[in-house]
């Protein structure tokens, strides 16, 4: 699934309301996750998963090719981690 | 910074800010935009937003595990697990804010501590 059919689903459930509206909606929501991680900030939403930031610290690292060392800045990577009724909705069917 | 933790009430509340639906109906939708993502995921189809990052369901085999604090020998079994890919501007976005805040934290944590010493 894409955002596009997501977008689509979503509308078909609400008629009231207007593709481009449930667009901007969508767009608002992760959107508002994307902001909150480069805040550092956390994002739990029980029962989907919960995103955060993780620091990688500054290493040597190597050329894999010619074995040379070369810097590894430090890095922020975005995470996610399934939260419980997902791990477990996702094992059940079958 | 870094010590907030968002909820569903918070992205309720960016949609009530950017369309102006009533709060009961943004928390509404929020809920139905996971939930739909949820089942999606549930059913092992893959969910992929642009620009945000996609959802993919793995299969893992079943391996023999070990309880870390008896030292037994537990068989684990096969399962699905669903991981996050976050698309490369989602990344960029996160590296780039955290850079430039580490250069004008820097700035700013010098003066304080050589005032201390």
């Amino acid at each position: 699934m894409i955002k596009s059919e997501l977008v689509q689903i979503i509308a078909s459930r609400n008629p009231h309301l207007y593709q481009r509206d449930v667009e901007t909606i969508v767009n608002a929501i992760f959107d508002e996750i994307t902001e909150a991680l480069c805040e550092s900030d956390r994002v739990e939403l029980r029962g989907f998963g919960a995103f955060s930031v993780k620091n990688r610290p500054p290493r040597a690292g190597r050329n894999p090719r010619t074995g040379d060392t070369v810097d590894v800045e430090e890095k922020w990577v975005p995470f996610f981690k399934a939260g419980k009724e997902l791990r477990e909705r996702l094992n059940s069917g079958d | 910074m870094g010590d907030k933790t968002l909820t569903r009430a918070d992205l309720a509340e960016a949609v009530f800010r950017k369309i102006g639906l009533s709060r009961t109906e943004s928390a509404h939708l929020v809920e139905t935009v996971l939930e739909e993502i949820c089942s999606t995921i549930a059913r092992g189809e893959s969910v992929k937003i642009s620009s945000f990052g996609s959802f993919v369901v793995r299969s893992k085999n079943e391996r023999i595990g070990r309880n870390p604090k008896t030292g037994e020998e537990v068989p684990i079994s096969p399962r699905r697990v669903a991981v996050f890919k976050p698309s490369n501007v989602m990344k960029d976005r996160i590296l780039s804010a955290h850079c430039k805040r580490q250069r004008t934290g820097a700035v700013v944590r010098e003066p304080m501590k050589a005032a201390a010493e």
